[in-house]
């Protein structure tokens, strides 16, 4: 794809990044205490902190992932959607109201309200960081994706200016920041992603009868790096993605409502396209005529393709992915410190209902974004990642521009709230809870915005070092370790009284240990990382969830069983 | 950025009824929505052919059990936050 930097893109890229600077100076000016440092002083209203619970959860492997999934594979990318939105079910039944009752910046003040106990903060602080740190590499790779068609500049420019922006964010007004910022994120997420569904259905569906829509597309890579695209040096990929077939014979629909879209597409045929690499070193991109049935029904994907044949471990597989995925939210350190920074129990129910209704406009949308990219003639066959920026393109430049900086601000979003509760781990958990070191109010405060910068050179580091990583991977680890590593300890906390703190400190480590070693031995890891057979793997399936969350609760219990009773 | 400030926290009034009728509604409304959820992931994972069947004015189960959990999970918030009650008896 021939990625052709637009100064409009420039200007509307600048103007967003500049607008979240001025806030943060805005905010920093107010920003004098640790509870204001770390939990916005409690003071957020329940509807901005509903908007920002999206600004916070909406990352750029919701919105550039599963839009670029569904573009290329259809259905399979919406399981994700539904599994990402159901989790919060169990964020506001089972998780917000008490959570909120017992904690004050971190999760595990929740966990250790009872105890007071050393070793549970610093599991409990080992485990946010690392729950943190995998979260945040798949968004520092998104921003170094972004911003290369965006800005025209390498992957790692990208890396260092999200690390250099999201560290003054949070350097000067930490939470009080990050949750305007976050605020503004999922506001401009749904508006604009509401505009571009608006635009897909309005321009409705056409069929390509263009000459070389059906050709195939090669890559060769040269010697010295350099590439020859469908016979011509330094070439641009052809761009992709259009209807073949139309119900009853048509060319053209026209403008269409949202069921009506969602059932042409069904009964239309879509070409997709395939990806093959030969021994050579050519890369094919070859046309895939499907059908609309097809499409929309799950097993398409090289991910779930199992569901549509015969293999039993395929089908544990994608149980296991949707467990976690149902369990991970509300196991996630910052989804979880948002609850601090509302006034009670009440705010903190209501802002969860709120973020429900604006996560699930967007993951509705999210269907038709990707069903809009496939068909919209505007795909990169090489990059999932760019579907939903691209098919922005189709509409014009500044819908482009738009897009692309609402990402861009959507990893600013997701990776301050990630920072500041890796802080509130180092500072409050670990020097505070574990060490024992008493800092004064404005020492704390100095404290967290040290870790900040620490903390995003950590992730500049590590955007930089995984650039290869594919994105959804990561999230789908960091989910798996939450789920099995938070969950167990949390839930187990507020509803069984002979829980103890051996208990909860041995159940964190099982679930965080057991479900890293599950992922480091699993079949993906091994193709993906190792380079190695995903045969030669030692665990039967790669999503650990099935097996450690409800482990990490049997450990959990038995310890506690074997420990003495809680102090009621 | 005051306007969109609520007061200045307090320390929550507890009400230990109040918890439990709400932790109870919670409970049972996560089971009724975590089995639906469930039946969801085991015909994909098990039956996924049964997806492909037509659910309703040409779309099918995939589709509208999809759509149907998302939205689902708004309603089922909104029931909650209904049932709910808080300390002193405001909603």
């Amino acid at each position: 794809m021939n990625y052709e930097t637009s100064p409009t893109a420039v200007v509307v890229f600048a103007l967003f990044v500049g607008a979240t600077l001025a806030l943060s100076l805005y905010l920093g000016r107010r920003t004098r205490t640790a509870a204001s440092y770390y939990a916005a002083g409690g003071g957020v209203s329940w509807f901005v902190n509903g908007i920002a619970f999206a600004g916070d959860y909406l990352s750029a492997a919701s919105f550039l992932g599963i839009c670029g999934m569904i573009a290329f594979y259809g259905y399979d990318g919406f399981l994700y959607s539904i599994g990402y939105l159901a989790g919060w079910i169990v964020a506001l039944l089972v998780i917000a109201e008490p959570l909120k009752r017992r904690g004050k910046y971190t999760f595990a003040d929740a966990i250790d309200s009872e105890f007071q106990s050393r070793g549970i903060k610093l599991v409990a602080a080992i485990s946010t960081l690392v729950v943190s740190l995998f979260y945040l590499i798949p968004q520092m790779v998104g921003a170094g994706v972004l911003v290369r068609p965006l800005l025209g500049l390498p992957h790692a420019a990208g890396v260092v200016m999200v690390g250099a922006v999201v560290v003054f964010i949070v350097a000067t007004a930490g939470m009080a920041s990050t949750t305007y910022v976050q605020f503004l994120k999922g506001s401009l997420l749904l508006l604009f992603t509401g505009i571009l569904t608006v635009m897909i259905l309005n321009r409705g569906l056409k069929v390509d009868t263009s000459p070389d829509a059906n050709l195939p597309q090669t890559v060769v890579v040269n010697g010295d790096g350099s590439k020859v695209v469908n016979g011509v040096e330094g070439g641009p990929l052809r761009p992709v993605g259009h209807v073949s077939k139309l119900p009853g014979g048509i060319s053209e629909t026209g403008p269409l409502g949202p069921i009506e879209f969602l059932k042409t597409i069904r009964e239309s045929e879509i070409v997709l396209w395939t990806t093959k690499k030969q021994p050579d070193g050519t890369t094919v991109y070859s046309p895939k005529p499907t059908s609309g049935e097809a499409i929309l029904r799950p097993g398409n994907s090289p991910t779930f393709q199992g569901l549509a044949g015969s293999s039993t471990a395929a089908r544990w597989n994608f149980v296991s992915l949707m467990l976690a995925l149902f369990c991970g939210t509300a196991s996630l350190p910052h989804i979880l410190i948002r609850y601090y920074t509302v006034k009670d129990a009440a705010a903190a129910r209501k802002s969860t209902i709120v973020g429900i209704a604006a996560i699930g406009c967007f993951y509705l949308l999210t269907l038709f974004l990707g069903l809009g990219a496939m068909t919209g003639g505007a795909l990169d066959p090489s990059n999932s990642n760019m579907s939903a920026p691209l098919l922005a393109k189709s509409f014009g430049v500044l819908p482009f521009a738009i897009i692309s900086a609402v990402a861009f601000t959507t990893v600013l979003g997701t990776v301050s709230g990630l920072i500041v509760a890796a802080c509130g781990a180092v500072v409050h958990d670990v020097i505070g809870g574990y060490l024992k070191i008493e800092l004064a109010d404005a020492k704390k405060v100095w404290a967290g915005k040290l870790a900040a910068i620490f903390v995003g050179i950590i992730a500049v580091v590590l955007g930089i070092l995984f650039e290869k990583m594919n994105v959804n991977f990561l999230v789908g680890w960091a989910f798996s370790v939450a789920a099995s590593a938070n969950l167990p300890a949390l839930v187990m906390i507020l509803f069984w009284k002979r829980t103890t703190k051996q208990g909860v400190i041995a159940s964190i480590l099982f679930g965080m240990i057991s479900s890293l070693a599950w992922i480091l031995l699993s079949g993906d890891t091994f193709k993906d990382v190792y380079g190695l057979s995903p045969e030669q793997s030692i665990v039967p399936f790669s999503q650990p969830g099935i097996v450690t969350i409800p482990l990490s609760f049997v450990v959990l219990v038995c310890v506690s069983l074997a420990t003495r009773k809680r102090v009621s | 950025m005051a306007g969109f400030h609520a007061p200045p926290p307090s320390d929550e009034p507890r009400d230990a009824v109040v918890e439990a009728h709400n932790a109870r509604i919670g409970l049972w409304l996560f089971a009724l929505y975590a089995s639906v959820y469930a039946v969801f992931v085991a015909i994909n994972a098990f039956w996924p052919q049964m997806m492909n069947a037509v659910a309703f004015d040409g779309l099918n189960v995939a589709t509208i059990y999809g759509l149907g959990l998302i939205v689902g999970a708004f309603v089922v918030s909104l029931v909650y936050a209904f049932i709910c009650r808080v300390p002193g008896g405001r909603s």
